[in-house]
């Protein structure tokens, strides 16, 4: 009768089966490994690995000018560049004493939050994704892309964009850079009307929802003392937003809240990004408008009086000689800068996202490190998942918005 | 209203002349703390009533090849949400034996953060759970972030002349 094979006593070590969820696993988005040790499709254990990107960035900033650093900040958290890269000009700003005109800091503001817009709308809908349903995610999408129109217009180039500089732009936003915006913003056929089909789509979609509440929650004093920053810690309910706390480029002259949430889980982590949407899409009219209000030679302003720090435009380079003069002193980077240090954050899409710059007085950082959000919450990742259900390790991983390049630097 | 005055008056009562190098670099208040004492400064910092500096939020080194003694600089970066002001203060570190003790009883946050700076500059932080290397290749044997390996130099040595204001 028993024809099965039996295994031979003492031969099974263990009751539980080890998973290796990635490093390259279509599930995790980027480049993460996790082993997992599974009873049945419960998580017992995790430990996380990360490294596998690692690209030395703060020891090759030891041996660039400063403006030469603005490309390694664009792939930190690639989903949201420019929020880097205005992030990075900021700190040189504050170490040179650069003072930038209002409305280089409304065009920035524009920027930073069109980014904090995309990245936001590619974590939701990725976690609609991973909840089985897809169609959210290419409804957005097409979004994402007149975004990068903008970004395309204002600087030339789209994901890893180095936009901007030292003081300001590298040009005046163009006609067709507003029209698109414009476009971006229209309430009938642009990006608000398409957010609320979105949120119609999920929010309070049956299926989603029992598939995300309770999923990977954090307490809001677990998270504190995880360095949680930013949307993961304002769903836990605590109302930390760099832009309220420092501000910096003008944001004291923006009316707008910070959603937060309560229990800090999948689902919270979705309303509050949505939120936070809508708050970045009324920040940009208010911009918008602002910018708009300056006529005359006041609208062609779009970077600060910095000689010896902002790259000169290229017909002065051609015609006089200071700027032939500043042109070849900051492309050779030959400027020293001044010697101190100092920390300056601003809010990533992630959290806060900070530089730390010690100068000794050379052309190059004698030390710089980046606070990167999202190395520093990753290390709850494995207290998340434990005892939960392996889907659920995927879910609370999409919703924790984990970007690779930036866990990494 | 909490300030970088009341904060270093506090900080004097408790430890004395034992905190040094007081500066304000960008309005930061930043001072130098004998290494032993990191802990119990980071403790008193989070456990005061009005101090309440119980967010970490960034940990990291710096090497300073010229200091005899004292190569090693640990960065502490902390946060008051309740009054909203940040602190620095660092710890400094002979670099033949760089023992420091570990914040990730106080802070978990720290457990990546000193694996990192472990990794990048040999810290050896006493006290953490589990002290490997992080982003580097676990086989590496040197330190990289430290100065003794530069980089290529990017400036070129024959233009060091007058002429050119170098």
């Amino acid at each position: 009768m028993s024809e099965h094979i039996l295994l031979p006593e003492g031969s099974i070590e263990k009751q539980t089966t080890t998973l290796n969820l990635g490093p390259t696993h279509p599930a995790t988005h980027g480049v993460f490994q996790n082993i997992l040790e599974l009873d049945g499709e419960r998580i017992m254990q995790a430990t996380s690995t990360v490294g596998y990107i690692h690209r030395a960035f703060e020891k090759i900033a030891e041996r660039r000018p400063l403006y030469q650093i603005t490309p390694l900040t664009d792939r930190l958290n690639y989903c949201s560049s420019p929020i880097n890269n205005m992030g990075w000009h900021l700190t040189c700003e504050k170490l040179l004493g650069v003072q930038t005109p209002k409305r280089v800091d409304y065009l920035r503001i524009i920027i930073m939050e069109l980014a904090r817009i995309s990245d936001h709308l590619i974590c939701n809908s990725i976690v609609g994704v991973d909840s089985g349903a897809y169609s959210g995610f290419l409804y957005l999408m097409q979004f994402r892309e007149l975004i990068y129109e903008i970004y395309e217009e204002v600087c030339g180039s789209r994901l890893t964009t180095n936009i901007g500089r030292i003081g300001g732009f590298e040009r005046n936003f163009t006609n067709a850079a507003f029209q698109k915006l414009e476009k971006f913003l229209d309430e009938k056929s642009g990006y608000p009307a398409q957010l609320k089909e979105f949120e119609n789509l999920f929010t309070r979609n049956r299926i989603f929802m029992d598939r995300t509440i309770g999923c990977g929650a954090i307490t809001a004093e677990r998270a504190m003392n995880y360095g949680f920053t930013g949307p993961n810690l304002r769903a836990a309910g605590v109302d930390y937003d760099v832009r309220i706390h420092t501000p910096y480029s003008s944001y004291e002259d923006f009316n707008f809240t910070i959603p937060v949430g309560k229990t800090g889980d999948c689902y919270d982590r979705f309303l509050v990004r949505n939120e936070e949407m809508w708050q970045s899409l009324s920040i940009i009219k208010q911009a918008y408008q602002k910018v708009q209000s300056f006529k005359g030679t006041e609208a062609e302003i779009f970077h600060a009086d910095s000689p010896a720090y902002y790259l000169p435009e290229k017909k002065d380079v051609y015609t006089k000689m200071e700027a032939l003069i500043y042109h070849f002193k900051i492309v050779m980077g030959e400027t020293s800068m001044p010697a101190g240090e100092v920390y300056s954050s601003v809010e990533g899409a992630n959290g806060e996202l900070g530089f730390y710059l010690i100068s000794d007085g050379g052309r190059t950082p004698y030390r710089l490190h980046f606070r990167r959000p999202c190395f520093i919450y990753y290390q709850a990742y494995p207290e998340l998942i434990k005892d939960g259900m392996l889907s659920d390790a995927v879910i609370t991983m999409s919703s924790l918005n984990l970007i690779a390049g930036e866990l990494d630097a | 209203m909490l300030t970088n005055t009341i904060i270093q008056q506090r900080l004097t009562e408790k430890f004395g002349e034992l905190l040094i190098n007081w500066e304000e670099p960008y309005g930061m208040l930043t001072f130098t703390a004998p290494k032993e004492l990191n802990l119990k400064v980071l403790q008193f910092l989070f456990d005061d009533a009005e101090l309440k500096f119980t967010f970490l939020t960034d940990l990291q080194a710096v090497h300073y090849p010229d200091q005899k003694g004292a190569e090693l600089a640990v960065v502490y970066h902390l946060h008051n949400w309740t009054d909203n002001i940040r602190i620095r203060f660092k710890v400094f570190t002979d670099i033949l034996q760089p023992d420091v003790f570990s914040a990730t009883a106080l802070f978990q946050s720290a457990n990546f953060m000193e694996r990192e700076t472990y990794d990048f500059f040999g810290v050896n932080f006493v006290g953490h759970p589990n002290l490997i290397r992080i982003l580097n290749v676990d086989e590496m044997d040197y330190f990289p972030m430290r100065k003794e390996f530069p980089l290529e130099d990017q400036t070129r040595i024959d233009k060091d002349d007058e002429m050119f204001g170098r």
